[in-house]
């Protein structure tokens, strides 16, 4: 009895074929991925080793303003009155004039420490990462300054519209176990042999 | 001895080198005054652990529509549902894990080396697809942020003329192609660049997909689900697997009487009339045409493979290498130095341009492996298309079309027929 009304129609038996082969496949795609499955996911980080300070990560990040900031390494930092980072090039005076700053959010801090060195420090919530005081940084400086995507404020796209944009691929997608790339003492000497050349 | 003296001198002198630049320009100071270093906070993103509060998420949500669309039958409900999902996936997770995108991670994971799939996206691949398998397109209905925004906006259904809509239902396939083309060969996700939403879930987007997006929302008023019905490449998967549904949403909850109230209420086309009352074709004559489409299929499949092949270092472009190195061989060709940012990053960078040619040649090579099979896959569903415009049945009833129904539930309150419990 079961057996003669296995297919009641030709049309039932297509059903079952076709449910058949597009479940296959599907079962097929967990099994070959089964090895490559991450459980923490992705985020996406700049790499500040190569990131050329082009100045896209402003104006490519879907949210305005951009989530990647400037970062100061500080352990790295020469604390220089004069500084690449802080100041425009051949300015007058040194002061925290605003015509003499190379910030144009005014986002960098300048407060003395003790003669002759000076500290800086990045104020997140005004720094739209421009990169100029990056850029500034590693023309003329020990290269502390350097670009970081802030996680508190990136919403993670699937795919990173900045590092879509970006000219010397410094962006890629780190595992989230580990979201920043610091750049510290133990990197600034390669970097600094990297540069001159 | 002598003769070696030069180059020791000269490794001496690298070595010097090194050391030299090993120093920072400006040495550390050392402070006299206590100063203490002070240190960067690095926040980082809300814990992985809320990825799988998502997908949990998905999961009742998907069950709560299928409940809506099957049993409870309630229009208002999966209006609620839409509300629900578009605040929840679109508004507070700001579009971004999504199902619709997932197929680009599956086939990026699965032709790459070098990249895992998270495994929140992967269960965002399968589940609603799953469920379409189960219960047809219920993931439309109430739980695609995407579906949501549309079907919340769509006040005043226009229907389309049947052959605008038949040319038009083909672009999601050739936009799936694309898209699991290009993340297949690690270049671009497609479909989350031009994702016409999400710049308003994040109420910030680029002008260009700003108006995009308005312009979709504003003819989905008229011609409901635009982006559904003529672009989501995610929808063509659904649409597979809901045809072969186990159980779907019916029109009416007991047996249609065939009274026709329900015949103009799908603005998506996707309620299949009785037709008892119509003549049918001579069955040897549409089994003829059948077996000759059905010869036509291989030609189809060999014709899209060959076109896409051919299209392949075209194609290849969407890749920023690509681009690169195109750019870099027209500045040799013309002498006009090129002022582009990814050019001068790529001097800046030290890499060679023999090495950049090779990737560009190797990049190319994927894309014409990988290319054939997309023409592949667009040929086959062609030949699939029209043979299934051929088949004809007797039907008695008013039924939806499994694969392009939204379970959106409009064609309830149509059917006079009530349930009687």
């Amino acid at each position: 009895m079961a057996e003669k009304n296995k297919y009641q129609s030709r049309r039932d038996f297509v059903r079952n074929a076709g449910k058949l082969a597009i479940i296959l496949p599907l079962a097929f795609i967990p099994v070959a991925l089964a090895k490559k499955t991450s459980v923490n996911g992705y985020v996406w980080q700049i790499d500040p080793f190569k990131c050329t300070q082009c100045g896209q990560c402003k104006t490519n990040c879907v949210l305005t303003p951009s989530a990647s900031k400037c970062v100061h390494a500080f352990q790295m930092c020469g604390f220089c009155d004069l500084c690449g980072g802080y100041l425009r090039q051949g300015v007058k005076t040194i002061s925290t004039g605003a015509e003499n700053q190379m910030c144009p959010t005014a986002a960098i801090t300048r407060k003395f420490v003790e003669e002759p060195y000076f500290e800086y420090t990045i104020n997140e919530n005004l720094c739209d990462g421009c990169a100029k005081c990056v850029k500034g940084c590693a023309d003329f400086g020990n290269g502390s300054l350097y670009m970081q995507i802030r996680h508190n404020i990136c919403v993670n796209c699937n795919d990173c519209s900045i590092a879509r944009s970006c000219p010397s691929n410094a962006i890629s997608r780190v595992p989230a176990t580990a979201q920043y790339m610091p750049k510290d003492k133990s990197h600034s000497s390669e970097h600094g042999a990297k540069s001159s050349g | 001895m002598k003769k070696y003296t030069p180059y020791i001198i000269l490794i001496l002198l690298l070595v010097w080198h090194t050391v030299l630049f090993a120093q920072d320009r400006f040495p550390r100071p050392e402070f006299e005054s206590g100063y203490v270093y002070n240190t960067n906070q690095m926040p980082t993103q809300r814990a992985p652990g809320w990825e799988y509060f998502d997908v949990a998420v998905l999961i009742a949500a998907l069950a709560i529509t299928s409940w809506l669309a099957l049993k409870k039958r309630s229009r208002q409900g999966l209006i609620w549902m839409s509300v629900f999902s578009l605040a929840y996936f679109g508004f507070y997770r700001q579009g971004c894990i999504c199902a619709v995108g997932s197929v680009q991670n599956v086939s990026l994971a699965l032709f790459n080396q070098g990249y895992s799939i998270p495994l929140s996206a992967l269960l965002f691949f399968l589940i609603p697809l799953l469920f379409a398998l189960a219960y047809g397109r219920v993931f439309c209905a109430g739980v695609c942020p995407l579906g949501a925004i549309q079907e919340l906006t769509g006040f005043r259904p226009v229907k389309l003329p049947k052959s605008v809509e038949i040319i038009l239902s083909a672009v999601p396939f050739i936009y799936l192609a694309l898209a699991v083309l290009f993340s297949s060969t690690n270049s671009q996700f497609i479909i989350c660049r031009y994702d016409p939403f999400v710049g308003i879930f994040r109420l910030d987007a680029s002008y260009t997909m700003i108006i995009f997006g308005v312009l979709l929302l504003l003819a989905g008023i008229f011609v409901n689900r635009p982006y559904c019905r003529y672009l989501c490449p995610y929808g063509v998967l659904l649409n597979v697997f809901s045809r072969f549904a186990g159980k779907h949403l019916t029109i009416t909850p007991a047996e249609c009487t065939n009274c026709r109230l329900c015949e103009e209420v799908c603005p998506y086309n996707a309620i299949i009339p009785s037709n008892l009352d119509q003549k049918i074709e001579e069955p040897e004559k549409s089994r003829s045409r059948f077996i000759i489409y059905l010869i036509l299929v291989p030609f189809f499949a060999v014709g899209g493979a060959y076109l896409l092949y051919n299209l392949a270092p075209a194609l290849a472009s969407v890749n920023t290498n690509v681009q690169l190195a195109k750019e870099i061989r027209l500045e040799k060709q013309t002498g006009i130095e090129s002022i582009s940012k990814a050019v001068i990053a790529f001097k800046e960078s030290g890499k060679t341009e023999t090495e950049l040619f090779t990737q560009e040649e190797m990049i190319i090579d994927r894309f014409k492996k990988a290319s054939p099979w997309a023409g592949l896959f667009l040929g086959i569903s062609l030949g699939v298309g029209i043979i299934a415009l051929t088949l004809q049945s007797r039907r008695s009833e008013y039924k939806p079309n499994q694969g392009k129904c939204y379970s959106c539930g409009r064609c309830f309150k149509y059917c006079p027929i009530k349930a009687r419990n």
